[in-house]
């Protein structure tokens, strides 16, 4: 009988969880997956009236538009320098922060401060660095350089890189901080007693550790890498130098001009992308990051 | 030398490294808020050839360069004064990102405390495949997600019209706060750190509950809410300074330039009032810099939770 009644009871908690779930998933089938099916069906039709089914001509036209092709282009270029370098020099900032300096927690905290700083008020800086009568240049022509118009040239990359570091360093490297104090003190202690450098010992040992948080920033970075239209669109407008215009420059100036099908034929690509990306990376994860789980 | 004095000189070396590297971090938020002092001529003096919008007057005693001033020659308020009560078009755009950052972060907050308990506890099938597609939903760039937001609310608006309207008022969601908020709230975001954090919870914790006669609600209140506070503390901290720095969502959802917030407006006021630019930057980082020197603990752990994707 008691048996019984916990039963039912459990089945209603079973229930009761399943509740708190609803809310949100009806928001987010309504505001973002529903409609994303609509997304889909319009990026394979001629146009909305007719609704003709045309297939992937859509997607060829997409891919022949050279606006499309050079801001595809300018964001592959950009996720592939700056990803790994915010990689690998937040990796360096906590390795060389697991020591025991003085003032580490205020280094810390002057690190992760740009993480909390609206890039809208300190973008006027930026565009005083980067000037081409700005301060880097005038630096550069000090040291008997010759300065770049860094907004109006092949060089507008760099700029968005180092916002792009500034920004991401910080929180980056609070993960791999915390990923490396969770690295087993014993095994560290044996290698060290066998006689292995520091230098060895962060290669084969606490490399090994970190890889599910390596993995986890780089799926991180690359989401943030996405996000970095705004320092451009803060920076230089709707429409800045060639090298600059990203990805989401075109989907803006398309929203502008509310061609459905070409907004919606780039969404559903951009996403595919996305997707095969993490997919990728989360199976990488699964052959190299077996090891250490037990 | 000895082995320790070795190792000592070397972390004195270390710091001074990551000690300037970190400096330079703070610089560009420095500099903003030192030049925030500085009167308006000042201003025009070191930026003016920056922006050909000055009169000729002003343009005589401007040098071609540009110097970036870390000091100010004469500290005042003048730009502050200018910007409060001159200016009333900042401080509506402020008002505007408050009535927008406030919402969505207390909305989505307070639904992913209840979403994240309904999928950390008893665990399905079902519940693993809707958080998967949150996940995938997270990871998509808002220029993806924006595409289905303006679609679906263009068809409100027009829903609402057809059902409400008197033949003559026109029901719009595009264009109002409600277009950036609604999507904002249901962003899987919270829900997918809140969730990690739960399920982290020991299983005896609840056992112990239970056996005290504890229904779900009170596990829910009594014991969920207390351990993941620190957590929900730092997830509100980064929901909030995401959607404070947010441009993209009311660009496309919100033609109405007077609903934009100050972080689209200040593009805006940097190529026409440079002189108070500074000023404005500084004011509108105020809300997030003492978030930041109040919780930066809260920041930190909440960090820390977010990390390895498979929790």
């Amino acid at each position: 009988m008691k048996k019984k009644k916990s039963q039912c009871g459990r089945r209603g908690e079973r229930i009761f969880s399943n509740i708190c779930i609803m809310p949100s998933l009806a928001g987010v089938l309504i505001f973002f997956l529903l409609p994303f099916c609509i997304v889909i069906y319009y990026s394979l039709i001629n146009n909305p009236i007719s609704g003709e089914f045309v297939g992937l001509a859509n997607y060829k036209k997409l891919l022949e538009t050279v606006a499309f092709r050079k801001a595809a282009w300018n964001t592959a270029s950009f996720s592939l320098v700056s990803v790994p370098l915010v990689l690998v020099l937040s990796l360096w900032l906590a390795a060389l922060l697991e020591r025991s300096i003085p003032g580490k927690s205020v280094i810390r905290t002057f690190f992760l401060s740009p993480l909390m700083v609206p890039t809208a008020s300190v973008v006027l800086v930026w565009q005083v660095l980067f000037h081409n009568h700005g301060t880097i240049n005038q630096v550069i022509q000090d040291f008997g350089g010759v300065g770049t118009d860094w907004m109006r040239s092949s060089h507008g990359q760099i700029i968005i890189i180092v916002m792009f570091l500034w920004k991401n360093i910080g929180y980056n490297m609070i993960l791999f901080m915390s990923a490396l104090s969770g690295v087993p003190r014993d095994i560290l202690e044996v290698a060290e007693l066998e006689g292995a450098g520091k230098i060895y010992q962060f290669f084969h040992i606490k490399l090994r550790y970190l890889s599910p948080t390596i993995l986890f920033v780089l799926i991180l970075s690359l989401i943030n890498s996405f996000k970095i239209f705004r320092e451009v669109y803060l920076l230089t407008g709707d429409y800045p130098y060639d090298r600059m215009y990203m990805l989401q420059h075109f989907m803006n100036n398309t929203f502008n001009s509310l061609d459905y099908q070409k907004l919606s034929t780039a969404a559903v690509f951009f996403s595919l992308i996305m997707i095969v990306v993490i997919a990728v990376l989360l199976i990488a994860e699964e052959i190299f990051g077996k090891d250490v789980e037990n | 030398m000895t082995r320790e004095q070795k190792r000592h000189t070397f972390n004195i070396i270390i710091m001074l490294f990551t000690g300037l590297a970190a400096v330079l971090f703070l610089m560009p938020t420095v500099l903003t808020i030192a030049n925030s002092f500085m009167t308006t001529n000042e201003i025009a003096a070191n930026y003016g050839s920056m922006f050909s919008n000055m009169t000729d007057a002003q343009k005589t005693f401007i040098s071609e360069d540009v110097n970036l001033k870390f000091i100010p020659d004469k500290v005042t308020f003048s730009q502050y004064s200018s910007v409060l009560l001159k200016s009333p078009d900042y401080l509506l755009k402020f008002w505007n990102s408050v009535m927008l950052t406030v919402p969505i972060t207390v909305f989505q907050i307070l639904l992913a405390v209840f979403t994240a308990y309904g999928f950390s506890r008893y665990p399905s099938k079902f519940k693993s495949i809707i958080f998967f597609a949150y996940i995938i939903l997270m990871i998509m760039p808002y220029q993806v997600t924006l595409v289905p937001n303006y679609l679906v609310e263009d068809k409100i608006g027009t829903l609402m019209t057809n059902l409400f309207s008197d033949g003559e008022t026109e029901y719009q969601l595009l264009n109002t706060r409600w277009a950036v908020i609604l999507p904002g709230i249901f962003s899987p975001f919270s829900v997918f750190l809140l969730t990690k954090v739960m399920k982290r919870i020991p299983v005896s914790y609840i056992e112990a509950a239970k056996l005290d006669g504890a229904n779900e609600i009170q596990i829910l209140t009594k014991i969920y809410m207390p351990l993941c506070k620190g957590a929900i503390v730092s997830i509100a901290m980064l929901v909030f300074i995401d959607y404070w720095n947010m441009v993209e969502q009311p660009l496309v959802l919100m033609n109405e330039s007077d609903l934009h917030p100050l972080s689209v407006f200040l593009s805006q006021i940097n190529t026409s009032d440079v002189g108070l630019a500074f000023a404005v930057g500084t004011v509108y980082m105020i809300p997030t810099i003492l978030m930041f020197l109040y919780g930066e603990d809260y920041l930190v752990e909440g960090i820390t939770y977010s990390g390895g994707i498979k929790g």
